[in-house]
C-alpha cells in the first residue's frame, strides 16, 4: 500500500531542520522568557517530534489505519497527563480547612 | 516473485498487506512505549510544578555542553537509519550494511556521552542511592529531581542498547542478503524503534537541560 520511498535528499532537509531546531531551543533557553521558556522549548520539542514521526517514521505516507494509531497513542498521553493536572493545578483552588 | 522463503508469508495475500500488517503491530507497540514513559514524565511535570526552584537549581547541575552534543548524535543516528531504510527499498545491500554501522557507531557514542555525564554526577555528589552528598538549597527536592533524572534517562539508555543490538542483528541479515525491494520490512520495523527512542531524547533534552539556563 504505503509503498512510498522516500529519497535521501528528502531525509537531509528533515536532518538539517531538526540540527538547527536544537540549537535554536539551547539558544532561546539562555533568554528570560519568564514562565514562556517552557513552553517555547515544548513547542520547539514538539515541532521536532513531528518531523520525526511525519518523514523519518514515513507516517505522512502511512494507511488511515497506522494513522489512527499513532493520535491514540497521543490521546492516551494527552488523557494521563490532563487528568493528572487536573489534581494537582487545582490543588488550593479552594478555601477547605487544612486544604 | 517470492525469491526467498521469509518475503511473504501464507496467511497474507500480498506483500503489501504483510508489510502494512507489520507496521501497524509495531506501532501498536510504540503506543504502549509512549504510555511507559508517558508516566514517567506525567511524574515529572507533577513534581516539577510542585518544586519548580529546587528542579532549577538541579537543571543546572547538568552540563549543557555534554547534553546537546548527545541529542545532536542522537539526530544523526537516526538520519543513517532512515539512510538505511532508503537503501533498503532501493536494494543497495551494501549501504544497507554501512548506514546502520553508522547508526550503531553514533548510538555507541550517544551512551559514552552519556555515561560520562553520569560519570560526572556521580563525582560531583549527585547521584542518589550511590553518592549524594549535595547540602545547598533545598537537597532534598534536588534529591527528587536527579532520581527522576537517573531513572528516565536510565530507561531511555537501556532502550539505546537493545537498539544497537537490534540493529547489529538487522545489518548482519542485511550483510546475509536477506533484503531485497520487495522485502525489507525488519530494517523499517527496526527504524520505527530507533526513531521512537530519538523521539523520547528529544523531550528530554529540553525537560532535563535547558528548563532553568536563563536563571544561571
Amino acid at each position: 500500500m504505503s509503498e512510498h520511498i522516500v529519497t535521501k535528499k528528502q531525509y537531509s532537509y528533515v536532518f538539517a531542520i531538526l540540527l538547527l531546531l536544537t540549537l535554536t531551543t539551547t539558544w532561546v533557553s539562555y533568554i528570560d522568557l519568564g514562565k514562556l521558556n517552557v513552553v517555547v522549548a515544548l513547542v520547539i520539542a514538539v515541532i521536532k517530534s513531528m518531523l520525526v514521526v511525519l518523514f523519518f517514521m514515513h507516517v505522512y505516507w502511512a494507511g488511515k489505519l497506522n494513522k489512527i494509531v499513532v493520535v491514540s497513542g497521543l490521546a492516551w498521553l494527552a488523557l494521563l497527563l490532563w487528568l493528572t493536572l487536573t489534581d494537582i493545578v487545582t490543588r488550593g483552588w479552594l478555601p477547605f480547612p487544612g486544604k | 516473485m517470492a525469491n526467498h522463503s521469509l518475503a511473504l508469508r501464507h496467511q497474507f495475500d500480498d506483500v503489501a498487506q504483510q508489510k502494512d500488517a507489520s507496521t501497524f503491530g509495531m506501532w501498536l507497540f510504540l503506543t504502549t512505549e509512549v504510555l511507559f514513559f508517558g508516566g514517567m514524565f506525567c511524574c515529572y511535570t507533577v513534581y516539577r510544578s510542585l518544586y519548580p526552584a529546587a528542579f532549577g537549581i538541579a537543571s543546572n547541575h547538568l552540563d549543557l555542553v555534554l547534553g546537546g552534543v548527545s541529542t545532536a548524535v542522537l539526530i544523526c543516528s537516526s538520519f543513517f537509519m532512515a539512510c538505511s531504510v532508503n537503501s533498503a527499498a532501493t536494494g543497495k545491500k551494501n549501504a544497507i550494511v554501512g548506514y546502520l554501522a553508522l547508526t550503531i557507531l553514533f548510538a555507541a557514542a550517544f551512551l559514552v556521552i552519556e555515561m560520562s555525564e553520569w560519570h560526572m554526577l556521580y563525582q560531583e555528589g549527585l547521584m542518589p542511592g550511590f553518592n549524594f552528598t549535595y547540602h545547598e538549597l533545598d537537597p532534598r527536592h534536588v534529591q527528587l529531581f536527579f532520581s527522576l533524572y537517573f531513572s528516565m534517562t536510565g530507561l531511555h539508555a537501556s532502550h539505546v542498547t537493545i537498539g544497537i543490538g537490534l540493529l547489529a542483528v538487522t545489518a548482519f541479515r542485511a550483510w546475509r542478503g536477506t533484503f531485497t525491494p520487495e522485502y525489507y520490512t525488519p530494517v523499517e520495523i527496526v527504524g520505527l524503534y530507533w526513531h521512537f527512542v530519538d523521539l523520547v531524547w528529544i523531550f528530554l533534552f529540553p525537560l532535563y537541560y535547558l528548563i532553568a539556563r536563563h536563571l544561571h
